[in-house]
């Protein structure tokens, strides 16, 4: 110990006098501590401990459940809980209610994902292109949409469309008939079928995340050198041309990685379906995550199925978080 | 090339203003489109927040209607009084307004405190495993929140943590860290870190350079991630709806106006009520912070 410190230079030399001798064990604990570089690991501490009981833990208590028969028996005592192999993943791939489900996963946030993409984009580029009182305007109603909490909004809109006194089937059988609408639209649900539930459900997620997109976007959009854009027009370039030659390339990353998280967000998407559709009462416009939760949370619980159900979700998702992490370390997020 | 541009115009005078005239009306025109197009986005965008506070306002008579008017004719405060007087619930508004306030507070604080320690590691020291936490951290985020809750509600039960608003705290705080540590690290890593060397060769150890440089300069960083911490654990709803099953008088908001919703299918003007009075102090919360917000979402997210 002592040799190596006076091996050392400077400052972490035993001074001589009356300090020399044996070292206290609090100088020795920081000599420790400098000479393995400790002190990122222990700042790093706290926060490993917390994610590590709280978030990945549960996810391999989730992996474990789902090889296991543990239900409503096993959760009373009435029978032992007992390794059923791929029982329930078996149970599951036959299952046409978890088809359904996963169908309607894909299919709605193959809609959600590129429309919220498209109008954030658009209203990025428009914002790029007004004023600055006007944008700081614009852009400051969009983050109220951004921060209105996910059930308000799903309320909202369900208010907005419900059959009595709801103001979305009144515009409707007022628009002329060339445009969709009609009398026929009087006392229209919206929250009785999947395909309008999901219509509403879309309305929502796409208000709720276009100004994310859009912000992005704009943030993005600065760091363009503006003589891109000039040259371009200048070359007789309209904006559509502008924005696939030298926007899009320029901003490819950053797309990218809004794709994948609105992916990932939207094939997700929980509390907007479970408050449009109703909480858990109509079964056929469940997606996966509410036929994941409803096997769990809904008498009698099945909470082996429902961890397979979950299983499967989580390693879709983190088969798309692969690609957003590809995506973010070639961006250089990691340095 | 300015001495291309410009000669033309000297040369022939008379057409060129009559030309450049015309490209200040078409830039004229441009721009007021444009503007119109901006405040069609903002009136869209508005209407869904515009039409609960408008709906709270009304009379019964006047939401039930089958021609509805922008505006409440006679406006009413009967629709807060009921949701505030608790007579559709049976617990008063303020109750779940101070259960989500303390909730979210501390689940703030410590979520901050913890993602600040792990921001200076990260962002200060080059170690083994950094990347690999880096990485781990991106994933974390983006584990589905209904898959995670079987477990930690199994869990959670054994350890008598339901129905109780520690156990929320303690979700909030572990699924507010990788978002608040990803931003943070950003805002540590802008501090120079030769004003840190600077203070440490006038003597001060690395508490003191922490005191009095690092934090002030990184509290506004602080600031920024705090409000999404502050957004996500009070607008969060899986966790409360799965954790606080049967005790109504634990209930955060967001559970709260699922709950009155879900009982009162068909009293719109009081759902709305409810709906505004948990909606609209986020929306002033953000109103207020929005400007240093927006550098942190785009810190944060985008940028590394």
């Amino acid at each position: 110990m002592v040799r190596t410190i006076s091996g050392q230079p400077g400052h972490l030399r035993a001074p001589a006098g009356p300090l020399s001798g044996p070292l206290s064990f609090r100088q020795r604990g920081v000599i420790f501590f400098r000479r393995h570089r400790l002190a990122p690991y222990l700042l790093l501490l706290p926060s490993a401990a917390v994610i590590a009981v709280l978030v990945l833990w549960p996810t391999v208590q989730i992996a474990e459940f789902s090889f296991q028969n543990y239900g409503l028996q096993q959760e009373i005592g009435a029978a032992p809980t007992q390794w059923v192999g791929l029982g329930n993943y078996s149970h599951i791939l036959h299952d046409p209610e978890f088809w359904l489900s996963l169908r309607l996963s894909v299919i709605s946030a193959a809609v959600m994902v590129p429309l919220t993409l498209i109008v954030g984009t658009l209203v990025g580029l428009l914002l790029s292109h007004l004023g600055r009182r006007m944008a700081a305007f614009v852009s400051s109603v969009s983050v109220l949409a951004w921060a209105t909490p996910a059930v308000s909004a799903s309320v909202i809109f369900v208010w907005l469309a419900t059959p009595d006194g709801g103001v979305v089937d009144w515009f409707l059988t007022k628009l002329p008939n060339w445009l969709g609408g009609g009398a026929h639209w009087a006392g229209y649900s919206w929250t009785n079928a999947a395909l309008p539930a999901y219509t509403l459900a879309t309305a929502v997620v796409v208000w709720l995340g276009f100004p994310f997109i859009a912000v992005t976007v704009l943030a993005g959009l600065r760091t363009i050198p503006t003589e891109l854009f000039e040259s371009a027009r200048v070359d007789g370039a309209g904006p559509w041309r502008i924005f696939w030659r030298v926007t899009y390339p320029l901003m490819r990353p950053i797309f990218q990685v809004l794709f994948l998280l609105s992916v990932i967000w939207d094939f997700g998407v929980f509390t907007q379906v479970f408050i449009i559709i109703g909480e858990l009462g109509q079964r056929d416009e469940y997606n996966l995550g509410i036929y994941e939760y409803a096997t769990a949370f809904t008498l009698p619980p099945a909470y082996g199925m429902a961890s397979a159900l979950a299983f499967i979700l989580t390693i879709i998702l983190l088969v798309i978080t692969v690609g957003y992490v590809r995506a973010s370390v070639r961006e250089g997020a990691l340095r | 090339m300015t001495t291309l541009s410009s000669s033309p115009s000297a040369v022939s005078s008379a057409p060129s203003a009559v030309r450049r005239r015309r490209r200040l009306l078409t830039r004229r025109a441009r721009r007021a489109g444009l503007n119109l197009l901006g405040l069609l986005v903002a009136l869209i965008t508005l209407f869904p927040i515009f039409w609960m506070v408008s709906t709270a306002f009304k009379p019964a008579t006047e939401w039930y209607s089958l021609t509805p008017h922008p505006l409440p004719r006679h406006p009413t405060l009967g629709n807060f009084r009921a949701v505030i007087d608790g007579s559709v619930v049976g617990v008063p508004y303020w109750n779940f307004l101070k259960n989500s306030l303390f909730v979210t507070v501390v689940s703030v604080v410590a979520s901050s405190l913890i993602a600040l320690l792990a921001a200076i590691a990260l962002a200060r020291f080059r170690f083994r495993f950094r990347t690999s936490y880096l990485i781990m951290l991106l994933i974390v985020q983006m584990l589905p929140q209904q898959a995670l809750v079987i477990a930690l509600f199994l869990d959670f039960r054994s350890l008598n943590l339901l129905d109780s608003l520690v156990g929320l705290i303690l979700v909030y705080t572990a699924f507010a860290l990788p978002v608040t540590i990803w931003m943070l690290r950003n805002f540590v890593a802008a501090v120079p870190r030769e004003l840190e060397e600077a203070a440490a060769i006038d003597g001060a150890g690395p508490m003191k350079a922490f005191w009095r440089i690092l934090l002030p300069l990184v509290a506004p960083g602080l600031v920024a991630t705090s409000v999404f911490a502050f957004v996500f654990a009070y607008n969060e709803f899986i966790f409360a709806l799965t954790f606080l099953g049967t005790d109504t008088a634990k209930f955060t908001l967001p559970i709260y106006v699922q709950y009155f919703y879900g009982r009162n299918g068909a009293d719109w003007g009081a759902i709305m009520a409810a709906s505004t009075l948990f909606t609209v102090p986020v929306l002033a919360f953000f109103l207020l912070v929005q400007r240093r917000l927006r550098a942190g979402l785009v810190a944060g997210a985008v940028k590394g």
